[in-house]
């Protein structure tokens, strides 16, 4: 009874959303202001329609009604009930209503948070986003029904990919989506400038909001989804450039680009059409990243669905939404031709330069994820590209970023003066280059080029993120937390890359095969394998091994690395420890039982690996910063203040 | 300077650096394209020892030999052709004796196949499909279903 709810409120859904899309532009061509009203209660309608079927879908897993064929191939009695309910994102067709979940939420957080905003642009926005919603709930319902039934009734399901049974996937993929979905906002507006023309400063700033809130989560996801991989595959990395990780990567360094011109559309009220184009592509990304995982093309981890009608409706959907979106840009862009001068030496020139590296790396992304797919479409062989093509091209393209970050910090809007610019960085340049030279000595002893140059370029970062709060701060201004923000996420940065830096240069990693009670060194670091022993888990079966850590025969840690076998799937799975703190890792990992009882061990040595994504959550609170800005939600009102403040003042 | 000629500077930087970025890219590309080969691919090459590939089949039932330490050795066949293979190192944990996988390494001096690296990434139902395409049953089906990747451009 349950799921055949949720089945029809997923049907009425599609319903409000073909409303959604019709009404407000019914309303606008024939000027009827109750059709361009009733979008905002159809969002609000389609969202608690979703919702609720939502529910469904989850008392579905709560209950373990294997009656239903999606909870019947992801989940199992034996399942803790976390796990019950997140496995209802395990899969493609639960990962689709969690898609159409958050399109909805976002769509109903437009109609409530942009009260201010003009009519028109409100129902221009509300109809493209009902579009998008159109698409998804069609593919879902017409492909990919997560409430369909079977019959006869399994006694028992066939239980969650035990990959995906970590506390780090619970989130890992509501906030990738949040982020992925995000960008559609960011897509809409852009479509309603196109379509209304109006492209001003103003737009710039209703749109900043919603592009930094998508960009935070999706920074908070790919973080989230780094520290799994770490944890959970066992492989002690944390990216592997992954067809998977490629394609949310790819959406976030467009969407960070898009931040930066959308703060130059506002501020100077140039780029705009590049900033239209950006927006466009963020979502387009997007919706190819959903395409690449869910389609099955991938020879990866995640590709878990494999059935080509849901492609062949995926790539229609795409190439219509992303056709229709750059034929109307090729169409409408000239009329957004900016006027003003841009200058190389100010923020929006250093901001250009950012933005043309970031799109650069996602061309480079792109490359490298789909040239593969598609020698292998044209049937001209099998190839892959592996991590050293995307590392070797990644390092010279960050690099000149971090000094632009730097940089442009330090300088002002308009046009900045050479000679005051190096007055205001010679503090923080000396101060990054000594500490940066100093710090592999201090930390390890030992000497790289690359390490110092990453360390350095890391601390510049960090010092130069606080210029324009010193800079506010001494001349008695006030800070807006924008700018709090800003800051924090460029701190973060830095953080970021001084944790690749000494992670990539001074990690250390060995596999060993050890008899119990045997040691093995790792620098200065011996571990030693206690014992291996057996537990009984809810829904597995476990070896742990006890490995004793010591250095200068002091014990720091003991951990015990995990080797499950799941018992519904026959899977093994290899569950690490890590002893962590802010510095370093030890991480050990099982490998494999020899006959003999020996066990194979992973052990690595990882300083700052904390960093990266430290690094990553930083961002992310800085983003969420900016977007509580007052002068975001009173947009209007601010700016009515500030008029009043300027008629005073004259 | 004056501000045009910044302007030009910065143009020319400009256009400099995406060129750079535009040969790097494409250079790191070419130099990192690595060829899938199944066992057939393998033996009828010509390719000198020390190339670099990624090798995809299925691990031969009863043909892994564990050596001292982490030292292995197995063969990978499809349905006509076999490569042994040597590897040193941890073996994921879904290797198992009739599962298939993909390895990445060179072709030894004995025209063995060094690992290193293994990857099986998949559970018992479902294995990369370069794999499975090569394990089509003899009846009918072909045994050779790629287009031989000496065509492949170069």
């Amino acid at each position: 009874m349950i799921p055949e709810l949720g089945h029809i409120a997923l049907i009425l859904a599609l319903g409000v959303a073909v409303l959604q899309a019709a009404l407000p532009l019914y309303g606008l061509r024939r000027g009827d202001a109750r059709a361009i009203a009733a979008g905002r209660s159809a969002a609000m309608t389609q969202f608690a329609l979703v919702l609720f079927a939502y529910i469904c879908l989850s008392l579905a897993f709560a209950y373990s009604d294997f009656s239903v064929v999606y909870v019947a191939a992801n989940s199992h009695s034996d399942l803790p009930l976390m796990y019950r309910l997140s496995a209802v994102w395990g899969a493609h067709e639960g990962s689709l209503l969690l898609w159409v979940l958050m399109l909805s939420g976002w769509t109903l957080a437009v109609s409530l948070f942009n009260r201010n905003l003009p009519a028109n642009i409100t129902a221009l926005v509300l109809a493209i986003l009902g579009i998008v919603s159109v698409g998804f709930l069609l593919f879902m319902l017409g492909t990919s029904n997560p409430f369909d039934r079977h019959f006869p009734i399994p006694t028992e399901g066939r239980d969650l990919n035990p990959l995906l049974q970590d506390p780090g996937l619970i989130i890992h993929p509501p906030m990738l989506y949040m982020g992925y979905v995000g960008f559609s906002v960011a897509f809409a507006f852009a479509i309603s400038a196109l379509l209304s023309g109006r492209l001003d400063t103003a737009w710039a700033r209703w749109t900043r909001p919603w592009t930094t809130a998508a960009w935070m989560f999706l920074t908070l996801g790919i973080t989230l989804g780094s520290w799994w991989a770490y944890h959970e595959l066992g492989w002690g990395g944390w990216w592997f450039w992954d067809p998977v990780e490629n394609a949310s990567f790819m959406p976030w360094l467009v969407g960070t680009a898009l931040i930066h011109s959308l703060a130059v559309t506002e501020k100077r009220g140039l780029l705009k059409s590049w900033t239209v184009l950006l927006a466009i592509l963020a979502f387009a990304l997007s919706l190819l990243g959903t395409f690449l995982v869910r389609s099955g093309v991938l020879v990866s981890v995640h590709a878990f669905a494999t059935d080509p009608a849901r492609g062949v409706f995926i790539l229609i959907f795409l190439s219509l939404v992303i056709g229709s979106a750059l034929t109307l840009y090729a169409w409408r862009a000239a009329a957004l031709s900016s006027k003003g001068e841009l200058d190389f030496l100010s923020r929006e020139g250093l901001l250009l330069f950012n933005n043309v590296f970031l799109v650069t790396a996602a061309a480079a992304v792109l490359l490298g994820t789909l040239y593969p797919l598609a020698i292998e479409a044209l049937n001209l062989g099998k190839l892959s590209v592996g991590p050293p093509y995307f590392n070797s091209v990644f390092v010279p393209l960050t690099a000149p970023l971090l000094v632009f970050v730097g940089l442009a910090a330090s300088v002002p809007w308009k046009r900045g003066k050479l000679r005051e610019t190096l007055r205001a960085i010679r503090v923080p340049a000396v101060a990054a280059l000594v500490a940066g030279t100093a710090l592999p000595y201090l930390m390890h002893d030992s000497w790289s080029w690359a390490a110092v140059a990453g360390a350095v370029l890391a601390l510049w970062a960090m010092v130069t993120a606080w210029q324009e709060v010193a800079r506010r701060i001494r001349s008695r201004a006030s800070v807006p937390r924008a700018i709090w923000g800003m800051s924090l996420a460029h701190f973060g940065l830095g953080v970021f890359v001084l944790g690749i830096t000494q992670v990539s240069n001074f990690g250390a990693e060995r596999d060993v095969r050890l008899a119990p009670g045997g040691t093995s060194a790792l620098g200065a670091f011996e571990f030693q394998l206690a014992e291996v022993n057996q537990y009984r888990g809810p829904n597995f079966d476990a070896d742990v091994g006890t490995v004793v850590v010591r250095k200068n025969g002091q014990t720091i840690t003991t951990l015990h690395p995990e080797k499950r076998l799941y018992r519904a799937q026959q899977n093994v799975m290899t569950e690490a420890a890590v002893d962590h703190t802010l510095l370093r890792d030890i991480y050990v990992a099982l490998g494999e039982p020899f006959d003999n009882g020996d066990w194979g061990l992973r052990l690595y040595y990882r300083p700052m690996m904390r960093l990266v994504w430290l690094g990553g959550v930083l961002a992310f609170l800085g983003g969420l910063l900016a977007i509580s800005d007052r002068r975001y939600r009173l947009a209007q009102a601010a700016e009515r203040s500030r008029e009043a403040a300027a008629t005073a003042v004259a | 300077m004056t501000r045009r000629q910044w302007r030009m500077a910065g143009v020319a930087v400009l256009a400099l650096g995406i060129a750079a970025a535009a040969a790097l890219t494409l250079t790191a590309f070419r130099k990192n394209l690595m060829a899938f080969y199944t066992p057939t691919d393998l033996v009828a090459s010509t390719m000198p020892a020390g190339s670099k590939l990624r090798l995809g089949g299925m691990v031969e039932v009863g043909s892994v030999k564990r050596g001292d330490g982490l030292k292995v050795e197995f063969v990978v066949a499809d349905c006509v052709n076999k490569v042994p293979v040597r590897f040193e190192g941890l073996l994921p944990d879904l290797f198992r004796e009739g599962q298939g996988i993909v390895a990445t390494g060179e072709i030894g001096a004995d025209r063995a196949f060094v690992a290193n690296e293994v990857l099986a990434k998949h559970d018992e139902n479902y294995m990369p499909p370069q794999v499975a395409d090569s394990m089509k049953t003899p009846q009918g089906h072909s045994c050779a279903p790629f287009k031989s990747v000496t065509q492949a451009p170069s």
